[in-house]
């Protein structure tokens, strides 16, 4: 029994260890970003290494800022992931209701064919993509790229907001109906105001998916004025192959909404994902 | 004209059938209580009515008039649901208005309809509590207050005490009860306790395996089961079933249990017959409480005594099979000893082997 | 509503609202399926169909088509070949890596305590880091010029001269994977973490009760309870994981010499760079029938073994 406290305490140390450990694998590299960003062009080589550099100003965020195409790319890839966002959204708590709600025949077949889509390489059907856009004028286009996004992140989201469904008790809109209600307005008005922070997870799920996209954005638009920031930034890397000071910069302009948003609902994620599985 | 009339309604879940033909007329104004072991359907005849699920098979009408193919919304009812369904972002008061602002309901007559439900619920200072601020019984009554704003004309109950605690329980019954007596609505009550189906309806509805029973008030059912389900299901203690032995005479039926003779009993027939049953053995039903300790009479040995505060349940080997006997004599029993049994012979029940149906007496 | 009678117009007012009823769940699923099978399915059918025809961009005399030529030439290959032997270890690798660190992760963060909050969403940051940046990130962080880690390895004795790793047709393979496992982490964490946390905590008072300790009550509670989700997250993630082109696109564009080229990556360079997307799509529909033929074979694996248990 005396050496209990002790055990616990090395056990709890051992704890905080290793979660030390992880959180400096996590944020080291995003650390350095933002250190390289900081430092001036000419401490750049001779203080490479060196954790801070002994000088740090903001001038790479600046020339970023005002002598790039950037902001036009943090604007376009705004204006895109906010809209699949959306949309994603809306698809996914109509798809994810149903699917919570009703057993119905099709319901097999629409699952199957949302996991299919989840496995075969995308790369695949980037070409047919391209020629099924093309003519309706949807290449080079934000718009082009929304419609793409939405399709791609719909099954995931689906999943998720049928989690988020399954923790509500069926008997809420069954009152509901009974009080007066439709389904829908039902479900409008009485199982969507309880679900936000399932809303907010799916709808911060989408925005990070669509924000990262690379390849596709690359594929399907050749113009700058439709680029979002991925395309934008490595364009960057290729042009301006020395001047890491400014792409960093770059990077770390590009990294703040995301981070942002997820770190709000990262913890909805978990316990969506947990209400789906108590509920099986 | 009957408040609600279920004509050969089947429900089926797939392939599997949960209904399978039922015929009931409800009165308006009366409280009828669909009662039976989880499976036999209550629960989805009650969701039948309401409208949340479509018939297989079948007929309803509210008011004289054919409900099936109208949405839950236009059927005029009001539902109090076992685990309440309370909308958990809108204040009691939110709750009880909610189906009258969907009606669109001036807000005066509203503020009014809800003040009166409240006072008779007691729920006046609770008006402004969100759900999760209240206790089991005060979201009963805000799921009730929320039914009775509707003045629809029925009210559904889906197993409403079930969540509640025995002291909350029995107080609730009252409750509802008394409710009843007051707004004079017609009721349809669902449960498994029949405890609540005996205290509380008009008539009793007893249901198994997705077909009615037995439909009577609570004397009827206690008094004359027409089978050993309902014998079985009410009454508490439940009713003794032990195998005896019977030959049926024109004039008499001389029963035996065991290798004694137990009763005489009038002449018994088949239900649907003119003729006496076969001799054989039969099912016999003795309710505890009916059955008392004698001089003499069949002799029975004590096995094990439940003292119950008004009086005792004591289990009894009579002739090689359990019976449980309820008295309110304190006469102190020793296990072991030998007793006498004595039962009077409209309490003996006597049920066909085959069919579970009773057999009454004839003529 | 008016008064109906029993044989009155019930026929057609029973079967309208019978069908309304059966088709509402359509309709609700409506928006996401027509979405999904007009931009992935239509045009996975005819990427299907490329690989059997003879589709260059820029050749406007193409379009024919060649049966299993493309097949023909895709089994003579060496770079085919190269690229699966590569898909092969960048998938299990990261996979591997991905889920035995996540794992850990959520162990750690199952059980709350202070400061639980800050850092489970600081573990997970690195999810929220568009991949790509991930692998421009690692990129830089491998190139000695900005970066630290050649130099550290080098101050460790485990490398000659401060190099790039990225350069080295050895060892370029393992800076995509890094950078893959740094930002796939926290997907197992979470997954994993969902599924312990619903774990009822009685079967855990149960086991120690019943005199298990730490170790034995992993193996025989919690183990069981998560492999269904493991089964299906490792299967998606793998699948996932084996078409996921971005990284090395980005890091190292499938070189140096081809050692980091795997197959996504390589559809991808033949579409886009050599524009012959009949070839690509050969490829894409190789792999296409392989992580489909993995994937049957984890689901009857695990059927099995359910069975079993």
């Amino acid at each position: 029994m005396r050496s209990m406290p002790l055990r616990r305490t090395l056990g709890w140390g051992l704890h905080y260890g290793i979660l030390g450990l992880y959180l400096v694998f996590a944020l080291f590299p995003l650390f350095w970003l933002v250190k390289v960003s900081v430092t001036p062009n000419d401490l750049l080589y001779s203080e490479g290494v060196r954790l801070w550099p002994s000088r740090a100003n903001l001038e790479h965020y600046a020339s970023v800022v005002t002598h790039t195409d950037f902001p036009l790319f943090f604007r376009n890839s705004v204006v895109v992931s906010t809209a699949t966002a959306i949309f994603s959204t809306c698809c996914a708590a109509a798809g994810g209701y149903a699917f919570s709600r009703f057993s119905f025949g099709g319901k097999f077949w629409i699952v199957g064919l949302m996991l299919v889509t989840q496995m075969f390489p995308l790369v695949m059907i980037i070409a047919p993509i391209f020629r099924l856009l093309g003519p309706l004028g949807l290449t080079n286009s934000l718009t082009g790229l929304v419609i793409v996004y939405t399709a791609f992140n719909v099954p995931f989201a689906t999943f998720l907001m049928q989690s988020f469904f399954d923790a509500i008790p069926r008997e809420l809109e069954e009152a509901a109906m009974i009080d007066g209600e439709t389904r829908f307005g039902a479900l409008l008005r009485i199982i969507l105001p309880l679900t936000l922070p399932g809303l907010a997870a799916t709808l911060g799920f989408v925005f990070t998916a669509a924000w990262s996209e690379l390849l596709f954005a690359l594929m399907l638009n050749s113009s700058t004025a439709a680029s979002t920031f991925p395309v934008g930034l490595l364009s960057f890397v290729s042009k301006f192959s020395v001047d890491f000071g400014q792409m960093m910069a770059a990077g770390v302009l590009a990294l703040i909404p995301v981070c942002g948003f997820f770190f709000l609902i990262q913890r909805y994620l978990v316990q969506g994902l947990t209400a789906g599985a108590v509920k099986g | 004209m009957s408040a609600i009339e279920i004509l050969g309604v089947r429900k089926d879940f797939g392939s599997v059938p949960v209904l399978r033909g039922i015929d009931l007329a409800i009165a308006p104004g009366e409280f009828v209580v669909l009662v039976g072991p989880s499976g036999c359907g209550k629960s989805t005849l009650l969701r039948l009515i309401a409208g949340l699920e479509d018939l297989s098979a079948g007929e309803i009408r509210i008011g004289g008039r054919k409900v099936d193919d109208l949405p839950p919304k236009d059927r005029d009812l009001a539902m109090v649901f076992q685990s309440y369904a309370l909308y958990p972002h809108m204040t009691v008061r939110g709750n009880m208005s909610y189906s009258l602002k969907l009606r669109r309901t001036p807000a005066e007559k509203i503020a009014d309809t809800v003040k009166r439900a409240a006072v008779k619920l007691g729920l006046l200072g609770l008006l402004d509590r969100k759900p999760r601020a209240l206790s089991g019984g005060q979201r009963q009554r805000v799921a009730m207050g929320r039914a009775i704003v509707r003045a629809p004309k029925a009210f559904l109950f889906d197993e409403p005490l079930s969540n509640l605690d025995a002291r909350l329980r029995e107080q609730m019954r009252f409750e509802i009860r008394k409710l009843h007596r007051d707004l004079g609505a017609t009721s349809i009550y669902v449960t498994h306790d029949q405890i609540e189906a005996m205290t509380m309806a008009d008539r009793i509805v007893a249901m198994n395996e997705g077909t009615i029973q037995q439909v009577g008030t609570p004397q009827d059912l206690y008094d004359n089961p027409a089978n050993t389900f309902v014998a079985g299901f009410i009454g508490s203690p439940a009713m003794n079933f032990v195998d005896g032995m019977a030959t049926f005479g024109q004039a008499a039926t001389e029963l035996a249990i065991g290798t004694e003779r137990f009763a005489r009993l009038p002449a018994m027939r088949m239900p649907g017959s003119a003729d006496p049953p076969r001799d054989g053995r039969v099912i016999v039903g003795l309710r505890p409480e009916r059955i008392a300790i004698a001089e003499t009479g069949a002799g029975a040995i004590v096995d094990l005594v439940e003292p119950t505060g008004l009086g005792s349940v004591v289990h009894l080997d009579l002739a090689g099979q359990p019976v449980k006997l309820f008295t309110t004599d304190r006469r102190p029993l020793a296990v072991g000893e030998h007793i006498s049994l004595r039962v009077a012979a409209e309490d003996v029940l006597l049920f066909d082997r085959n069919t579970g149906l009773r057999l009454r007496a004839a003529g | 509503m008016t008064t109906l009678d029993a044989a009155g117009p019930r026929p057609a007012g029973a079967a309208l609202r019978r069908l309304r009823i059966a088709v509402e769940p359509y309709l609700y699923t409506l928006p996401a399926v027509f979405l999904i099978a007009a931009i992935m399915l239509v045009p996975l059918v005819i990427g299907l169909s490329y690989a059997f025809r003879d589709i260059t961009l820029l050749d406007p005399t193409s379009g024919g088509f060649v049966g299993l030529d493309h097949f023909r030439d895709l089994a003579a290959d060496g770079n085919f070949w190269n690229a699966l032997n590569n898909t092969v270890l960048w998938t299990a690798a990261s996979v591997l890596l991905q889920f035995f660190l996540g794992l850990g992760l959520a162990l750690l963060l199952n059980r709350p305590f202070p400061g639980r909050g800050p850092i489970q969403a600081l573990v997970f940051l690195p999810w929220a880091v568009p991949s790509f940046l991930s692998g421009l990130n690692w990129a830089w962080l491998f190139n000695p010029v900005v970066g630290p880690i050649p130099h550290w390895l080098f101050a460790l004795g485990l490398m000659g001269a401060p190099d790039n790793i990225l350069s080295d047709p050895r060892h370029a393979l393992w800076g995509p994977i890094v950078a893959n496992v740094w930002w796939g982490v926290p997907f197992f964490a979470i997954t994993l973490l969902a599924a312990l946390q619903s774990i009822p905590d009685d079967i855990y008072e149960a086991a120690a009760i019943d005199g298990a300790g730490a170790v034995e009550r992993f193996r025989s509670t919690t183990v069981p309870f998560l492999a269904p989700t493991i089964a299906i997250t490792v299967l998606l993630r793998t699948v996932w994981i084996a078409n996921f082109a971005d990284l090395i696109v980005v890091m190292t564009r499938g070189g140096p010499a081809d050692s980091t080229q795997i197959l996504a990556s390589y559809i991808f360079t033949q579409a886009f760079q050599r524009l012959d997307f009949g070839y690509a799509s050969a490829i894409a529909a190789v792999l296409l029938v392989l992580l489909l033929a993995y994937a049957m074979t984890v689901l009857v694996l695990r059927r099995a073994l359910v069975r079993r248990m």
